[in-house]
């Protein structure tokens, strides 16, 4: 789009998502449209694709269309292959979207649809999307290769392995929360237990029919996969109504817990074809057709956002989590705005697929933008639920009660009227016995996105049936990624821990794999058992630890790409990444610290703990904790809590050090410094490739 | 005198968007383009056996879950 045509079309799109804008931030008191956040989304996300991304396309980076990628310079066919820019879109939006964008905004509507809202926007276009572009461009002018040794490279050693042993744990850390909003949603729930339990034969026939009966083909064993799925969420239905089988497959959160831990173990030891990649080909399958689905649903049935627009919890005295809006709203929206995650895929399998340096920005700050708009439909999702369901739903029962009457009374005491009937009904409609207290933010986006696909294909009985769908849609690719993080971890603590014992780095021996894979279990295990038997909910504890970690990759991530901007000479354009680096860095030092020192015990890791020790010293019970055991299990978790905090700080202080020691130097040097591979040009036949 | 009756065109930007699904599809579970694995063997390498697309599959399903490879994000 060349010339006066063009400009008037941007700035008409312009217009119109100023206009929304506007509309979605300034009016009050009513209730609003959903399409009046998406227009205003997508038509800022146009915008800024247009205008932002290639302003640091052609200004900052320099993207230069002649330069050979690895993917021509190390094509082996396998992983550096030239790619179709929608195809690698495609693959890069499917590795990058995740639980995290749809899980934050549904915690975060908690201060109304607003304060989230506009994070998702501007957070996405002058930060997410940055990094995501970034990396995968610094990452692709190196062979493609991934973000700690870039670190170490342009950084050094000391920062490379700083950097490496923060993303272990933040990967562990990542698992626990996952594997906990799992739990969450399928404790006492027999439909959503049976649903999920039957994937696992389901997967195994998959992987045997892939392998033996016709290998490779993936396409139609996925669609009956899809279709065996289909049958047991039906059939689901009929096992949780059953008189003997119903109890059969209630599980209490803690039972789920050990058994989850369990499977997490022998899926990370079978062979890969047999259980972990048929589920995954589903999952993804699953999560990008379900997406689709739900932007559709928005728009053909263009719901009214029930939730206002601020509530009085931005005084930070909420229910789902607690603390003032800044930081913990940053902290909380995580993935959706900008995901520290991202910077491993960006600097992965991505750039080694680039057909050509100047499709990064479609596809990274292009493929960000889309995740941004997966969590503005997560959002809208949350806001269409009557309020007093969703506080109900996600109010831990120690502050809301157990009983429909007192979480009714509670709820509307806070002037989000509901009355008992409408909690019960609620759950019967979704085919459950009850919703109260079903924190960790799936359940809630399941009743959403139930809400609005059983408003296109409406039918009996048929809400609690598209409501254990997004539950098992959710489940799945949670599960896969549980499954393949504990894989990757087990691969890193071998790693890790055959620098002081060499004979645990033999991937291929028993031994070091049993104990590597069981390490790693232990570990995410440990937290997401701590937060499953919390007494205020662990999604409380664990998220806010998870967004800080998340926030504080992208940081790491962030202050990488201003090391590389200052050493290839173009320090005027550094802001474009010190800016983001500079806010996360004030958001998750801050929340570190309020975390770490706060004295309110809601708030802080410490002031919490100390409250148990006194309460133990004094031998008082602080209910709803049933022993002194149980709270000195609190006692301990909430000093593990803050020790990984630290370490946390620690990791991203250094960085900045190192960081600026690196800029320093290289400021002080007249010639480019930074370690890109020397330019190969396109051979003549591949410039049009 | 060459130009077509009928300008059929979209057949071949259906069969193209259709490969380019198929391709991107895969490519999210790890598989890359066959088809192109086997014209890169052939021209590059001739002197390498070339494997059928079961033992491709297989040998792409390894390497998606060998380490450092499975991070998936949150």
């Amino acid at each position: 789009m060349q010339g006066g045509f063009g400009k008037l079309a941007w700035a008409a799109l312009a217009l119109i998502g100023a206009v929304c804008f506007a509309t979605v931030a300034l009016r009050r008191g009513e209730s609003i449209n959903a399409l009046w956040i998406v227009t205003a989304a997508v038509a800022i996300y146009l915008v800024a694709f247009r205008f932002y991304g290639r302003y640091i396309a052609r200004n900052v980076l320099q993207l230069d269309a002649t330069r050979a990628t690895p993917a021509f310079v190390h094509n082996d066919g396998l992983d550096y292959v030239p790619t179709n820019r929608h195809v690698l879109f495609g693959h890069h939006f499917a590795a990058i979207a995740g639980a995290g964008p749809l899980i934050g905004p549904v915690l975060a509507a908690q201060t109304g649809y607003l304060p989230g809202t506009l994070w998702l926007i501007i957070g996405v276009v002058l930060a997410g999307a940055v990094q995501d572009f970034l990396v995968l461009v610094i990452s692709s002018r190196r062979d493609g290769r991934s973000l700690g040794d870039l670190v170490r490279e342009e950084m050094g050693q000391a920062p490379g392995t700083i950097a490496l042993i923060g993303t272990f744990l933040i990967m562990i850390i990542i698992l626990a929360v996952l594997a906990m909003i799992v739990v969450k949603a399928l404790a006492e729930s027999p439909w959503g237990m049976f649903t999920v339990i039957a994937t696992i034969p389901i997967a195994i026939v998959m992987g045997i029919y892939m392998r033996l009966i016709r290998p490779g083909k993936i396409a139609e064993i996925s669609i009956g996969g899809f279709v065996l799925l289909l049958s047991a969420i039906w059939f689901g239905g009929e096992v949780a109504a059953h008189p003997t089988w119903g109890p059969v497959f209630t599980f209490s959160a803690s039972q789920i817990t050990w058994m989850l831990m369990a499977y997490g173990f022998v899926a990370a030891v079978l062979p890969v074809w047999l259980l972990l990649a048929p589920r995954d080909y589903l999952s993804t399958f699953l999560k990008i057709g379900t997406i689709f689905a739900l932007a559709i649903g928005i728009l053909i049935v263009m719901p009214e956002l029930l939730m206002p627009a601020l509530t009085t919890f931005t005084d930070g005295s909420g229910p789902v989590w607690k603390g003032s809006m800044f930081p913990f709203l940053f902290i909380t929206i995580a993935c959706g705005a900008v995901s520290g995650f991202h910077a491993l895929i960006s600097s992965g399998t991505t750039p080694k697929l680039l057909a050509n340096e100047t499709d990064a920005q479609f596809i990274g700050y292009g493929g960000m933008l889309m995740e941004s708009f997966v969590a503005i439909m997560a959002m809208v999702a949350a806001s269409i639920i009557d309020p007093g369901v969703y506080f109900a739903m996600n109010s831990p029962a120690a502050i809301i009660g157990t009983d429909a009457a007192t979480v009714a009374a509670t709820v509307s005491s806070w002037g989000f009227v509901v009355t008992p009937d409408v909690l019960t009904a609620t759950a019967a409609e979704i085919g459950e016995n009850s919703i109260l207290s079903r924190s960790g933010g799936a359940p809630t986006l399941a009743v959403g996105i139930a809400q609005i696909l059983h408003s296109i294909l409406p039918g009996e009985g048929m809400m609690a049936f598209w409501y254990h769908f997004a539950i098992l849609f959710e489940a799945l690719f949670i599960l896969t990624a549980v499954d393949a993080g504990t894989r990757a971890g087990r691969f890193m603590l071998q790693d890790l821990l055959g620098n002081f014992l060499p004979a645990l780095r033999r991937t291929n021996a028993w031994g070091p794999n049993l104990i590597a894979t069981a390490g790693c279990v232990g570990l995410w295990g440990w937290f997401l058992y701590q937060g499953v038997t919390d007494p205020l909910g662990g999604i409380n504890m664990l998220w806010p630890l998870f967004g800080i970690a998340n926030q504080m990759l992208a940081g790491i991530a962030l202050m990488l790409c201003t090391v590389v901007l200052f050493k290839m000479k173009r320090d005027r354009y550094a802001w474009v990444s010190i800016v983001p680096a500079v806010w996360l860095l004030i958001c998750t030092t801050a929340a570190g610290w309020m975390k770490l020192f706060n004295p309110n015990p809601a708030v802080g890791f410490l002031a919490q703990a100390n409250r148990y020790r006194h309460a133990i010293s004094a031998d008082e019970l602080i209910l709803p904790s049933a022993d002194m055991g149980a709270m000195q299990q609190v006692m301990i978790s909430n000093y593990i809590n803050a020790a990984l905090t630290s370490v946390f700080m620690f990791v991203v202080f250094a960085v900045l050090l190192y960081s600026i020691k690196a800029i320093v130097r290289a400021r002080s040097v007249g010639v480019r410094t930074d370690r890109e591979t020397a330019y190969v040009a396109f051979q003549p036949q591949e410039a049009k490739a | 005198m060459d130009a077509p009756l009928m300008d059929f065109g979209f057949i071949s930007i259906g069969r193209n968007v259709w490969r380019r699904l198929v391709q991107g599809a895969r490519l999210c579970c790890g598989v890359p383009d066959y088809d192109n694995y086997v014209r890169h063997l052939v021209q590059e390498h001739p002197e390498r056996p070339v494997p059928d697309y079961a033992t491709f599959f297989r040998e792409r399903l390894n390497a998606r879950y060998r380490g450092g490879r499975g991070t998936r994000c949150c």
